[in-house]
């Protein structure tokens, strides 16, 4: 339990690293979320309840840096953690094919999630223009991070809960 | 007696013959016989001296091989160290250029008060167009001061915390300026978008606005002082069935490459939301 501390440092470095290396490197207008393949990755792999509680302090902490809503952030990764909930219970096999199906989905309704908020809130934000320069370019790169994201996140959920053989 | 003349005799033959061959030699007709004969000197010499140097290169190797290995070593820890050194320095250069200019900026607008900072970070999300910087509350800076570079308008505070704050870039899509048209004397409003994109709005179908016409903040409003120089005039739309042109605008300034940024301290925006009437008839 005392090793799910990690989350706090792990998940500030991740912000930091998004905010100062992942924001340069675009592809059209759109940049990767590093946050949400985090949380996907170590949803899929660790245990329920932390993965609960790292998408609430990821959200806090993206919130605090971001210019978004802070209930868009929170919400949009819960959805993530819920749909890993969902995957990991119907394609436990084929854990990487999980990791893809859940980035995917989860980038898609974190971005729409974002984009009709900030409609609401009087930032004019056209879908076209949205959807093919920010949300696609997003999505893609955010399934190329999965691969790396997901090796690194697997040995560190082992680490944080490391299965207790049966005598 | 016989003896003293043999040798007399033998003496003679052989100046002779000598002489001889020094005639011969000087007339140029030993010329082909000497040059066959020196060639076959000097290329058993060359066989010789290479052979030598051979075998002394084989005797001394061992010992050479590892003081140029090890001199080696050195040389490329000398280059690795001097590379690093000339990229600092090289970073070194630009940041006093870029703060140079900005020295020049300050004084060329003496009549504004400045706070340097760094540009840390960006907007994790990318539908929205702010940046991080490295001057907060401690540093006196407080929400809505106007941010530039020696180049142009960049934004405004958005947020601030102790050691940091967050600056709403004019080219965010939630972005609105009031600006003039320097050339044309006529209000507008700029906005930004989702690309990055600025362009003009609210331009009166009666004014000639054309390309190259400098964009600049009018101040009205109170959210930004007046006469800071946004950008240009890139190109123009105007439609007859349209109530209004509109313009693209090339900013003054490269956002892809904010480094470091001037917070006007000295400006207080001015809230003018309680004088707006609520209910217009």
């Amino acid at each position: 339990m005392f090793r799910n501390l990690i989350a706090f440092p792990l998940l500030a470095l991740v912000v930091i690293v998004q905010s100062a290396v992942i924001s340069q490197m675009t592809l059209l207008a759109g940049y990767a979320d590093l946050m949400l393949v985090v949380l996907a990755a170590w949803a899929l792999k660790a245990d329920a309840p932390s993965a609960w509680v790292w998408a609430i302090v990821g959200g806090i902490m993206v919130s605090f840096v971001s210019g978004l809503p802070w209930p868009v952030a929170m919400t949009g990764y819960l959805f993530v953690v819920l749909l890993a909930q969902l995957f990991k219970q119907r394609v436990w096999q084929a854990p990487l094919l999980a990791m893809f199906s859940v980035i995917f989905l989860g980038t898609l309704s974190m971005d729409i999630l974002t984009l009709l908020v900030l409609n609401l809130l009087g930032t004019p934000l056209p879908l076209g223009d949205s959807l093919g320069l920010i949300v696609l370019p997003r999505v893609l790169l955010n399934l190329l991070f999965s691969i790396p994201v997901y090796a690194v996140v697997r040995d560190m959920a082992q680490w944080a809960s490391p299965v207790k053989e049966v005598e | 007696m016989r003896n003293v003349f043999g040798r007399s005799l033998q003496t003679t033959i052989i100046f002779l013959i000598v002489g001889g061959i020094l005639v011969l030699a000087f007339g140029g007709y030993l010329g082909t016989a000497s040059s066959g004969l020196g060639g076959s000197l000097v290329g058993v010499q060359t066989w010789f001296a290479t052979r030598f140097a051979a075998v002394q290169d084989f005797l001394a190797a061992p010992r050479d091989i590892v003081a140029l290995r090890q001199r080696n070593t050195e040389l490329e820890q000398e280059v690795s160290r001097l590379q690093g050194q000339l990229i600092e320095l090289q970073q070194k250069v630009d940041e006093t250029e870029i703060l140079a200019a900005l020295v020049d900026f300050t004084r060329a607008n003496p009549e504004r008060s400045y706070k340097g900072a760094a540009v840390v970070g960006r907007d994790p999300s990318p539908f929205l167009h702010y940046v991080i910087i490295n001057r907060g509350s401690n540093d006196g800076i407080l929400r809505g001061m106007p941010v530039v570079t020696n180049q142009g308008l960049i934004g405004r505070v958005d947020a601030v915390i102790a050691d940091a704050s967050r600056v709403q870039l004019i080219t965010d899509p939630a972005a609105a300026i009031n600006v003039r048209l320097q050339n044309a004397d006529t209000d507008a409003v700029l906005v930004g978008s989702v690309t990055g994109d600025l362009s003009l709005e609210m331009i009166s179908q009666e004014i000639t606005v054309e390309a190259g016409d400098v964009v600049l903040t009018s101040g009205l409003g109170g959210g930004y002082p007046p006469d800071l120089i946004v950008g240009q005039v890139l190109n123009v739309r105007k439609r007859d069935f349209e109530l209004f042109q509109q313009a693209s605008i090339h900013p003054s300034v490269d956002f892809a490459r904010l480094e470091i940024v001037l917070i006007i301290t000295n400006f207080r925006p001015v809230d003018i939301e309680p004088l707006t009437p609520l209910n217009t008839p």
